[in-house]
């Protein structure tokens, strides 16, 4: 009898596979980009201990924060925008009958075909002479633009054209960024417009029946009703967008360029950092995983906070 | 009602125009020749511009050898495309400019062939389809256990997975080279599989489906003698197939659309999958628009058929990665 209390190993063998894996390839990674960085580490073998001197050249690398801030014009960018216009397509999609889940599958499209593909043709519409942007440009009378040329601000060009003067800091992202901004909204929108709408859906009828009888106006109702309890989606949302924009890369290796990440760096994002000291020319791995572990910590504090604000606000 | 319900088609069709036009373009550009590209042919027709010459009762296509003021030598083809007569002297006045669609497929088998898309093609293959195979395995299997077992440490289990899930890739990147290093993987299959055969995702997709037959079922096929082995392939796997396609889906797009993984973990052209090969193809070809265009067009195309044939389960699979658990 005693024998049958021992420890039942089944379960153990069921999740062993899975377990390994996970143990090799995510956990013990995560710890081993911890010591290495604090190592001089390159792919020749270990080198010394070097405590903190990675993290210490890292904020006094100008590189470092030229990349942290175009990732930031990124993030700020794409977020806000891509989830106010998912939310109006999805709410527009929920008020169709006809062709909706045509619709939606068209929206969908981008979401499923690999960015390679779509930098490579996104790369030949923001060309200068045979491109389709500045074609579509010229048939509504507007210069051409540079776009992935153009290391000036979006806001400095702006006001130029309008010709007023502003300081080149406060030019925004270059207009080579921004046309990696309008990329990565338009390969987003249709997975966030499909996770908008399912949660629309999951909103009860009869809420909108009684604010009708109520005589409430359509806009009342959305922000009376709809955008309270659309609320956990939304939060789903911005975590989501955020935490991918923040890992912005195959456009910026397939788009820019060369060099990569120009015109004049304006487009060099944290993971094409992390990429490039790692395996680029100075393959300074253990420099690399410094610039990791501070990107997890950024991502990490960014869903803590997130997870935070969504509490506070739950309905 | 009418009338905004045409507002919200005029916007819908607007934007869906905005989503899907890259991908008209693409296509369009693909079929045309360089030559036109380069001389400014930028619309979305793919014709081809070509010097006809007017003798008066028919038209003859030319090629213009030299231009002076008011007249120029030209070569005359026949239809056949045969010279007829060369070095012929023309007043300018009987030349004109002849647009003529001319689709070149052929960019497609050109692209193709330019660099081995079909190992490409292959490679990917392979790897995808044991990263699917890899996920359900270790998936269904964890998930089992998590759903349907008690054992010691199971939450903390279950946890330390949904911890690693919030981990983000670029992140593991590094130092899964190192660990991929000493393992002596870099350049192999197993550096673009082993590592992805177990999908945190998947297992708390299934688990949660597990979780959902009836404990009834459980009951009767243990009083029936039914292992556990058993009731997993007869009771669980059979309830679950929707699930399951739905994983696979997930892990087969994903594995398909990788891209900075295999850039950094494969050296050797040999082993190249089909996102890493596609953009090499675009900085050796960079200039040749056409067939970086076609080469874009065929690599997203089987994604696009898949989509096609599974529309409606591969969106609600995407739908179903939001739901709150």
């Amino acid at each position: 009898m005693k024998k049958k209390q021992k420890l039942d190993i089944g379960p153990y063998i069921y999740i062993l596979p899975a377990l390994i894996i996970i143990l090799v390839f995510r956990l013990l990674p995560i710890v081993l980009s911890f010591i290495v960085s604090f190592f001089d580490w390159s792919i020749t073998g270990v080198g010394d201990f070097i405590g903190f001197e990675n993290y210490s050249r890292l904020f006094q690398d100008p590189e470092f924060w030229q990349s942290m801030l175009n990732t930031f014009y990124l993030v700020i960018f794409v977020v806000p925008i891509s989830l106010i216009s998912s939310l109006i397509f999805a709410t527009l999609l929920n008020n169709i009958k006809a062709l909706k889940s045509f619709f939606r599958s068209v929206y969908f499209i981008p979401t499923v075909t690999s960015m390679v593909a779509i930098s490579i043709v996104w790369k030949i519409i923001f060309n200068q002479q045979t491109g389709l942007m500045n074609f579509l440009l010229a048939k509504i009378g507007i210069e051409p633009l540079g776009w992935l040329a153009e290391s000036r601000g979006i806001f400095l060009l702006l006001f130029e054209s309008m010709g007023i003067n502003i300081p080149t800091h406060l030019g925004g992202p270059s207009l080579a960024l921004f046309s990696i901004i309008i990329v990565t909204i338009w390969k987003g929108l249709g997975y966030n417009t499909i996770i908008y709408l399912a949660g629309l859906q999951n909103i009860p009828a009869v809420y909108y029946e009684a604010a009708d009888i109520d005589g409430a106006g359509k806009i009342k109702q959305f922000f009376k009703i709809t955008w309270p309890l659309i609320s956990p989606t939304t939060y789903y949302v911005l975590m989501m967008t955020t935490i991918v924009t923040f890992q912005v890369f195959s456009q910026i290796y397939l788009m820019t360029g060369p060099p990569i990440g120009g015109p004049l760096g304006t487009t060099k994002v944290i993971v094409y950092f992390l990429f490039d000291k790692g395996f680029g020319e100075s393959n300074d791995l253990s420099y690399a995983s410094a610039i990791a572990l501070i990107l997890f910590v950024v991502i990490l504090s960014l869903t803590l906070l997130q997870k935070r604000l969504e509490k506070k606000v739950h309905y | 009602m009418k009338f905004k319900n045409s507002i919200i088609y005029l916007v819908l069709i607007i934007c869906g125009i905005t989503m899907i036009i890259p991908f008209v373009w693409m296509v369009t550009t693909a079929v045309k020749s360089q030559l036109e590209v380069n001389k400014g042919n930028v619309g979305f027709i793919p014709y081809e511009e070509y010097p006809v010459y007017n003798d008066g009762e028919e038209l003859f296509r030319v090629k213009i050898v030299s231009a002076e003021t008011d007249s120029s030598y030209v070569n005359i083809f026949n239809e056949a495309g045969k010279i007829i007569s060369s070095y012929k002297k023309v007043p300018n006045n009987s030349l004109t400019e002849h647009k003529k669609l001319k689709f070149h497929f052929e960019n497609f088998v050109n692209a193709f062939n330019k660099v081995p898309f079909a190992l490409y093609f292959r490679n990917t293959i392979i790897v995808s389809v044991s990263v699917v195979f890899g996920v359900i395995v270790t998936g269904s299997l964890a998930a089992y256990a998590f759903a349907r077992m008690k054992f010691k440490g199971r939450e903390f289990i279950f946890y330390l997975f949904i911890s690693m899930m919030m981990v983000p890739q670029p992140v593991y990147l590094i130092p899964s080279y190192i660990v991929l290093n000493h393992l002596g993987w870099l350049d192999t299959y197993q550096a673009l599989i082993i590592p992805w055969i177990a999908n945190i995702f998947t297992i708390f997709l299934l688990r949660q489906q597990f979780k959902t037959i009836p404990q009834e079922l459980f009951d009767a096929a243990a009083i029936d003698g039914c292992s556990r082995w058993g009731i997993l392939w007869k009771i669980v796997l059979p309830l679950s197939k929707s699930v399951i396609s739905t994983a696979a889906i997930f892990g087969f797009i994903g594995s398909w659309n990788s891209f900075m993984w295999p850039l950094v973990m494969i050296d050797n052209p040999n082993l190249r999958v089909l996102q890493v090969g596609l953009s090499y193809f675009s900085q050796e070809a960079s200039t040749q628009t056409t067939l970086l265009m076609a080469a874009s067009t065929f690599s997203i195309l089987p994604l696009i058929v898949l989509f096609l044939i599974a529309q409606k389960q591969i969106i609600s699979s995407f739908a179903s990665s939001g739901l709150k658990e």
